[in-house]
């Protein structure tokens, strides 16, 4: 397949006064239409940073990154992100909040009725419409991640950036979440990255999972394949031996050959 | 539920990828409102009406205790002040009638009160709207910060009434006078309070912003200003206290028609009993504006609390 989304030799450094920290160091990284890539690493490995330099909300130090041939330097709804704590603006209704990006992103291509009915379908592709008047402070934290989800899908993005989009939930709402992510990738085959520590996760909902090596200067230690075919069952995946294999393949990255920091120390 | 119920729940949903967006919900999730019992309307009406009684039976209490020490301390025919009884028999034309008009300056503490709140409006009006905008140029550029944020420092120490010669100097005229220094009473704590909202937008909003590609305009409307509304108007509270204190004290030099120049006039005549009249009504009326910005604030940032 064409490279969709190349990430090409970037590096980001941040400067602080005198003292400046790299973080990031030779990232290379080429990405299909329609691909579920993860990012791993243990956290403080800047994977973060990675993610927002995607996203245009960090400044690439050197390097470039190209998004269907045209080059990523600011941010733009064609790279909606998901943040980890939803970021609902609080005194917008869960239905205003995903309108305010359509209609800032379909100001001119769509009509107010289009508008109106693209957003009302959004909230239902997160199953959201019963709380579509709610602030919110009204809703759960899963009930805000989907709003913040149906925001990031309206905008019809190029590539999804999930920024450890079910970090914060209880393991049930996260897991009834990820099985809502696949069913809407497989509707909508959107490229996705997701930033995630949870090794579970990556191997469940990805085609690929970039593993990252410790910071400072931390970079791309591996990448592995997920070939196993779609749609996913959980259940069914718990004794599969490619889905153990691929969980094992990361489980030794992250504990053997890169421990924590913290954990190296001990 | 099991987990495997849970998954097939999840797989029916799933359904076929092309299904129309409807489908997209399993019937088998509905949605059921869930209503509260509620107290029958007797015992409601009983509840609220016991928290009225607690929040007015005390200060009615208190403050029929302080008329009646006031009225045996300064009983004495001699005594330098008036005692409440006194002040019923002088002033009972203020007191029972706020808006009669005898001629052109023997009128009703009512229309008094309403021409000095003119002005606080108009100065007040003015110091918002300024001070919300110069307040969001200093929270949000470091560069207008460092700027102008000593001058506001400086300046905002200088007491009401020390800018008045200056503005009638100025303006040549009483009442633009009493408008301007009710401005610059009010305008420092909104545009500090502005700037400290502002500075502390969430960076997660301003990334959301970002992302949306929200220029300067719909920044201001869509997130500067709901986001820092807490502190906007906790700005305009002190504002709206700090100028009703400065409007009589600069009713007082300015003359005219206002409560302020009628407590002087009161003095000059000795009329103390009126005097003690007036000083009620400006209390009441200072405790009614705050609230009711304390009541549009309340009603302006309900759901801003983020979680």
């Amino acid at each position: 397949m064409l490279p969709f989304l190349k990430v090409e030799q970037v590096n980001k450094s941040f400067a602080r006064g005198a003292a400046t920290t790299e973080v990031l160091r030779n990232i290379n990284l080429t990405i299909s239409r329609g691909e579920y890539v993860s990012i791993i690493g243990h956290s403080g490995c800047g994977k973060s940073t990675l993610l927002n330099l995607i996203a245009g909300l960090a400044k690439i130090t050197t390097g470039g990154i190209i998004l269907d041939n045209r080059e990523v330097n600011e941010p733009g709804p064609d790279r909606a992100v998901v943040f980890q704590n939803h970021s609902l603006l609080p005194w917008l209704t869960t239905y205003q909040n995903v309108k305010l990006a359509v209609d800032k992103v379909f100001s001119q291509s769509k009509s107010r009725s289009e508008r109106h009915t693209w957003t009302m379908h959004n909230l239902e592709l997160v199953q959201m419409v019963h709380a579509k008047d709610k602030l919110p402070a009204e809703i759960s934290g899963g009930m805000k991640q989907r709003v913040g989800i149906a925001r990031a899908l309206a905008m019809e993005p190029k590539v999804l950036l999930l920024d450890e989009p079910f970090g914060a939930l209880d393991a049930l709402t996260r897991a009834h979440l990820q099985d809502s992510v696949m069913q809407i990738h497989a509707r909508l085959g959107n490229t996705v990255i997701m930033i995630t520590h949870d090794v579970d996760e990556a191997v469940l909902l990805s085609d690929r999972i970039v593993m990252m090596t410790n910071g400072p200067s931390a970079t791309i230690g591996e990448v592995l394949d997920v070939p196993l075919p779609r749609p996913r069952k959980r259940l069914e995946l718990s004794s599969d031996p490619t889905y153990l294999r691929s969980r094992e393949a990361v489980m030794r990255f992250l504990y053997e050959r890169h421990r924590a920091p913290s954990l190296q120390a001990a | 539920m099991t987990a495997q119920s849970a998954h097939n729940l999840v797989a029916d949903s799933l359904g076929s990828p092309a299904a129309a967006p409807a489908a997209a919900r399993s019937p088998d999730a509905q949605v059921i409102a869930f209503n509260p019992p509620r107290a029958p309307l007797g015992e409601r009406v009983w509840i609220s009406a016991q928290g009225w009684f607690a929040a007015i039976v005390p200060p009615i209490l208190v403050l029929l205790a302080l008329l009646f020490i006031w009225e045996l301390a300064f009983s004495d025919p001699k005594s330098s002040l008036p005692p409440p009884s006194k002040v019923w028999q002088d002033s009972k034309d203020l007191i029972v009638d706020p808006f009669f008009v005898n001629g052109p300056q023997d009128i009703g503490l009512g229309l008094r009160v309403m021409t000095s709140l003119q002005r606080v409006i108009m100065g007040f009006g003015l110091a918002a709207i300024v001070g919300v905008l110069l307040g969001a140029l200093v929270g949000q550029s470091v560069w207008a910060m460092r700027g102008l944020d000593p001058i506001f420092q400086v300046l905002r120490t200088v007491p009401p009434l020390a800018w008045l010669p200056i503005s009638l100097a100025a303006f040549r005229d009483a009442n633009p006078s009493a408008i301007f220094v009710i401005f610059i009473t009010a305008i420092w704590p909104i545009i500090i309070n502005t700037a400290v909202g502002i500075r502390n937008i969430p960076q997660d909003y301003r990334n959301v912003a970002a992302v949306l590609r929200l220029n300067h305009l719909e920044f201001f409307w869509r997130i500067m200003i709901p986001a820092a509304a807490p502190y906007i108007f906790t700005g305009l509270r002190i504002g709206i206290g700090l100028s009703w204190l400065a409007i009589v004290a600069a009713e007082m030099l300015t003359g005219g028609v206002g409560i302020g120049f009628f407590i002087w006039d009161a003095w000059n005549s000795s009329r103390l009993s009126d005097i003690v009249v007036a000083l009620v009504y400006i209390g009441v009326v200072g405790f009614v504006l705050d609230r009711i910005v304390a009541g549009i604030g309340h009603l302006a940032t309900r759901g801003t609390q983020a979680t």
